[in-house]
């Protein structure tokens, strides 16, 4: 009974996410959206992916990662020589390319996450350059002149990701698995003293975080007919983690809603090449000056409509009051 | 009734480079004692602290608990053997909630695996339904029960430092150390602490070792008082030698000019 009362409002976001999807399928399959859209739908269902991957392992185990794209990068490689180079299904090249990078997130994160704040950033930057220099270097896969894909993505393959990657990692976060992440981002020592074993759990962050990054890559290879090396630079990965701070670290649906609106704001400012770069970083500055905190703090969108029920984030917080 | 003995420090020591933090300190504790580390400002008491949680990894001696040696293990598998601790400045994790504060410590005991939360199977359930109802049960002995939806950080200072003792109280141990839980209390905090501790000592069987300044609560609580000046150990005793060791006086306040 319990269960099923708990179990509610979970079940109730999946169904309204699924009649949004089938609502949208009816709109792609009717003409009602001209390509541009459905292109940018598509992009938007696959940064959302990577913001929350990244969101799992920066804003709740609070290990500043920036090497996402080097993840990505796997994760389109390996699901693009399955199903081009081996030619088997697609289903198999999702997860082949997250569990690709999946594997990558375990061999790299368990020598660089014994390090700490800004050595571990560098480390995972040089990771993400390493990768690309890897790809541009192996024939196999085309080097420079990148790998030609097919375009076999579908929107229920996409917003299928998408809400398996959501539901996961929220999963994930809240259950004593979840804490045990947050207690190492808000004191890792204290966390360590509590009985945590804070390598398993950063590795494990690291490696889920990893895999999502992966299945998006194998999106993202299946989507725009071409992966070159040059798409993985650490600029992708700058543009992954401005998504999460945009967002507000530490709250999952601020990455989401930083994913749709940036992408979209990004995806208009196309059409004006020169100025595009100066109206996107001006939006950045202006939102870091007016809301360093980001969009949603580490608030989630449900905690709104459940004020005064004494919600988890019920009590909230500036960050004028005294820490 | 015979006491067990349930820590021993042999000779435990560590260097940093040249420098000797500690070194050659022995110590006993009995089941169910509460005794008191002081010393000086600098003396290495938290260092000591520091070598019992396995933050550090002592360069000599051993230190064992219940018989079993526990040099060079993780300090998360040090708390899983039975010694928990508090903080001199407060570590608390502000962004969590007071329940979950307390949760996170009972997380070494959870049953249900990481697979069984994401795919929300029935232990995942019935598992934290558990920590739940127990993280409620702790809080209210400490009286905290009102505030536990609060964010840790926006307790009031008294508050935060029984919600440490709290959070380390649920870890389970067999021995509590506590880093200076009154620093920074006023008269009547410091009272009230003087009493928690010894309710939960009652009530949990413990072991407590209490690193303190305040003099005032260590005379009055502690059953014995080590002594720790320049990384080692100048005397131990009751509350009365100590307050009569003319090391100790020595320490403290310096030589006589005769």
């Amino acid at each position: 009974m319990n269960i099923v009362k708990k179990a509610k409002g979970f079940w109730t976001s999946i169904g309204l996410a699924v009649v949004l999807s089938v609502v949208l399928q009816f709109l792609i399959n009717g003409g009602t959206l001209n390509p541009f859209y459905v292109n940018t739908l598509y992009t938007i269902c696959i940064n959302i992916i990577l913001a929350a991957s990244l969101h799992l392992i920066i804003g709740i185990t609070g290990q500043f990662s920036i090497g996402h794209a080097g993840f990505l990068a796997v994760g389109a490689y390996a699901s693009a020589i399955v199903t081009m180079k081996l030619g088997l299904p697609f289903p198999v090249a999702l997860i082949g390319g997250g569990a690709a990078a999946a594997l990558a997130g375990l061999v790299i994160g368990i020598p660089t996450l014994r390090l700490r704040g800004d050595y571990l950033a560098i480390a995972t930057l040089g990771f993400g350059e390493i990768m690309r220099i890897v790809f541009l270097n192996i024939d196999y896969v085309g080097g420079a002149s990148g790998m030609t894909v097919s375009h076999l993505i579908t929107w229920p393959w996409l917003i299928a990701c998408v809400l398996i990657t959501i539901i996961v990692i929220v999963n994930f976060t809240n259950s004593t698995h979840g804490r045990a992440c947050i207690s190492i981002r808000e004191n890792e020592i204290a966390a360590d003293a509590m009985g945590i074993n804070t390598t398993f759990y950063k590795v494990i962050a690291f490696a889920i975080g990893a895999f999502f990054a992966g299945v998006a890559g194998a999106l993202h290879a299946h989507n725009f007919y071409i992966i070159q090396p040059t798409n993985f630079s650490f600029l992708k990965s700058f543009d992954i983690l401005i998504l999460v701070v945009i967002g507000g670290l530490g709250s999952m649906s601020g990455a989401v809603i930083a994913a749709i609106l940036l992408t979209i704001i990004s995806a208009f400012l196309s059409s004006y090449p020169e100025v595009r770069m100066v109206i996107y970083s001006l939006v950045l500055i202006v939102m870091m000056l007016f809301r360093p905190q980001g969009l949603l703090g580490t608030r989630e969108i449900t905690s709104f409509f459940k004020v005064g029920k004494s919600a988890k984030g019920g009590v909230q917080h500036d960050k004028n009051t005294v820490a | 009734m015979t006491k067990t003995q349930l820590l021993k420090v042999e000779n435990a020591g560590i260097r940093f480079g040249g420098l000797k933090a500690v070194s050659e300190v022995n110590i006993e504790l009995n089941q169910g004692e509460l005794v008191g580390l002081i010393g000086p400002n600098g003396a290495g008491k938290t260092t000591f602290f520091n070598l019992l949680t396995g933050v550090y990894v002592p360069t000599e001696g051993t230190i064992s608990l219940d018989g079993e040696k526990l040099n060079g293990f993780a300090p998360y598998k040090i708390t899983k053997k039975g010694i928990s601790r508090t903080f001199q400045n407060i570590r608390l994790f502000s962004e969590l909630s007071v329940l979950d504060n307390v949760k996170v410590a009972y997380h070494s005991q959870a049953k249900h695996s990481i697979l069984s939360s994401i795919f929300r199977l029935p232990p995942h359930f019935s598992g934290e339904k558990e920590m739940e109802e127990k993280a409620i049960e702790f809080l209210k002995i400490f009286k905290l029960e009102t505030v536990m939806h609060e964010k840790a950080k926006n307790l009031p200072y008294g508050q935060q430092r029984r919600l440490e003792i709290a959070r380390a109280l649920a870890a389970n141990p067999k021995l509590l150390l506590l880093d200076e839980p009154a620093a920074g209390m006023n008269p009547q905090e410091t009272e009230e602490l003087m009493n928690l501790i010894s309710l939960i000592r009652e009530r949990f069987d413990l072991t407590i070792l209490l690193i303190e300044h305040d003099m005032l609560l260590v005379m009055g609580v502690c059953e014995r008082i080590y002594v720790l000046d320049h990384g080692q150990l100048i005397a131990n005793g009751t509350p009365e030698q100590i307050r009569n060791n003319p090391k100790v006086i020595e320490a403290y306040l310096g030589e006589e000019v005769s």
